[in-house]
């Protein structure tokens, strides 16, 4: 692996040398290395490209990388990862995509990730984006994530995004049974041209399910950014989804709520706010010595961190 | 030291600072008066929020009046705000941080939510948010004045909110600041247990300096109530 991969790797999955547990690393839309542990299997797909990841019930305290990167020019990444998450197993998982595109052409990876959540079972899911490269090619990726929880089962899902990506279409789509919580958290940063849309859609059918989706995120420049979500409650259940955004210079930020309470006990709430940095925010830190675009750079840290 | 020059603040024809001119040596210096009389106002001008319509303001005999809020502040002054700003994802220790403008221990953090009455454990890593009290913020203001460590310091009704904790404990904050930087401390407040302590009392109402003396000459004309009307409802709720 060159120094390019290397650090792409790093920005992606904190992965400095060979990661620690279960791993599958991808490069340029090969394998590139992968370790199995006891308890944790990852089998290379025969009708299509991607894996399954097969995780045994019970298992604690164990973690997957699944990084991809790409360094080629011009390269289209479609790949299937099915995650299968045992009974009482909890776990973390980490994917990534990173991409360094220093030629002409579009470099592209869509995800298509599947969560098959057992019983009980516990997963934290970190997925960050990363775009790099000074060429004329853009960056394009389109993750997918689809979350099926069982009963009583859980899973925290953490992405970001920060610059570098010049188009993005992000769909996560998840389904929960009784007492099952799903929480998403999504940082995004768009400049220059970009373009972002999310789009959830969380449907809790069962008895006390309960969904949190978060999205922080700052559009700079010309970049567009598009924020959908879906809930529906369909039993007794808590739905909660808040879009929070800044915006700068000439950029554009939409947010669509959509929630639908078909049971008399479901209760779901959007909230969303779009606005520039705060005037009164700025001038603070100005009087503590900062500079316009320190004060700038230190909020909008603050708002992403 | 500090210079007001006929100083004046007109906002759409309305005049809210009238030809001011005082100079706050080392110290402490109360600025009292009505609601509405100008005192926010007047820090403001100074920390450079607002640029006065005319007059001047000097620091050590320089004339800073064109100066940005950020040249001011590098310059050593200093303003905790009447109300405090939240910050979405910034932390009490972050914001100690810039305002120490070095990377500031988590001990040094610690020292200085301890002076104002916080148990640091319990809020170092707090986002300054709307999670946070009133009072809450109002204390986290004034750390990071007590983290600035400037020549001149002004605190903007520091009292508002801050019900539980004693006044002997804000007041010894302002003695350790002063034992530490000998600065000049102004403090907007309507507390008379914080005149008590002010070595001189400057009177505003309607925009104008209507008195300005040592606290034995203006307190017990404020207290009679016959000079500026000050509210002091609020006293018997603030114990110590
Ligand atoms: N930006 C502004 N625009 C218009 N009027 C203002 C502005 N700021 C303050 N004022 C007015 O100036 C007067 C003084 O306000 P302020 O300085 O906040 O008084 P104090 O702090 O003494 O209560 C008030 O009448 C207030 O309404
Ligand atoms: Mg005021």
């Amino acid at each position: 692996m060159n120094t390019i991969e290397k650090n792409l790797l790093k920005e992606v999955a904190d992965i400095h040398e060979t990661p620690e547990g279960a791993y599958n690393i991808r490069a340029n839309g090969k394998l590139d290395s992968r370790n199995t542990t006891a308890n944790i299997d990852i089998v290379t797909k025969e009708d299509k490209s991607g894996i399954d990841i097969i995780i045994k019930p019970g298992t604690k305290h164990e973690s997957v990388h699944i990084p991809v990167i790409i360094s080629e020019t011009g390269l289209k990444d479609l790949v299937y990862n099915d995650f299968y998450i045992g009974e009482d197993a909890d776990v973390v998982i980490v994917a990534g995509c990173g991409i360094h595109n220093c030629g002409d052409q579009e470099s592209a990876h869509d995800g298509i990730h599947s969560f098959h959540l057992a019983k009980n079972a516990r997963v934290k899911y970190i997925e960050k984006h990363y775009g790099a490269g000074d060429g004329l090619g853009k960056n394009v990726m389109n993750p997918t994530t689809i979350i099926e929880l069982s009963e009583g089962s859980y899973l925290e899902m953490e992405t970001t995004q920060i610059k570098g990506i010049d188009s993005t279409h992000r769909v996560t789509k998840g389904t929960l049974a009784d007492n099952a919580t799903l929480v998403i958290h999504e940082k995004i940063m768009t400049h220059g041209e970009q373009q972002a849309t999310t789009d959830f859609t969380v449907d809790l059918n069962g008895v006390d399910s309960s969904a949190n989706v978060v999205s922080r995120s700052v559009a700079k420049e010309k970049s567009f950014q598009k924020f959908v979500s879906t809930i529906n409650g369909n039993a007794k259940c808590n739905g909660h989804t808040e879009c929070d955004a800044i915006i700068m210079d000439e950029a554009v930020v939409t947010a669509i709520p959509e929630l639908t309470a078909a049971n008399i006990d479901a209760s779901l709430i959007h909230e969303a706010a779009i606005g520039k940095i705060a005037g009164e925010q700025l001038v603070k830190l100005m009087t503590l010595g900062l500079s316009e675009a320190e004060a700038e750079e230190q909020i909008i840290n603050g708002f992403l961190k | 030291m500090l210079e007001l020059k006929n100083l004046c603040y007109t906002v759409d024809g309305k005049e809210i600072i009238k030809n001011i001119s005082a100079t706050f040596d080392d110290g402490f210096i109360a600025i009292t008066g009505p609601n509405g009389g100008g005192k926010s106002t007047l820090a403001k001008l100074i920390a450079g929020i607002y640029t006065p319509t005319s007059g001047q303001i000097l620091l050590n005999g320089e004339d800073i009046t064109n100066m940005s809020i950020t040249e001011r502040a590098k310059k050593g002054i200093s303003y905790a705000f009447q109300q405090p700003v939240k910050f979405k994802g910034l932390t009490v220790k972050d914001l100690l941080t810039l305002a120490a403008g070095k990377d500031t221990s988590v001990n040094d953090a610690c020292n200085i939510l301890s002076e104002v009455g916080l148990c640091a454990r319990d809020y170092i890593n707090r986002e300054v948010n709307g999670s946070l009290s009133g009072g809450e913020l109002k204390r986290i203001e004034i750390a990071m004045i007590i983290a600035r460590e400037t020549a001149i310091s002004i605190f903007d009704e520091p009292e508002a909110g801050i019900d539980l904790w004693s006044f002997k404990s804000l007041n010894k904050v302002f003695e350790k600041m002063h034992d530490k930087i000998n600065g000049t401390i102004l403090i907007i407040s309507h507390q008379e247990r914080i005149l008590n302590t002010a070595d001189r009392i400057v009177v505003l109402k309607n925009g104008e300096l209507i008195n300005d003396g040592s606290r034995d000459e203006v307190l017990p004309k404020l207290l009679e109530g016959t000079e500026a009307n000050i509210n002091t409802g609020s006293c018997s709720v603030l114990q110590d």
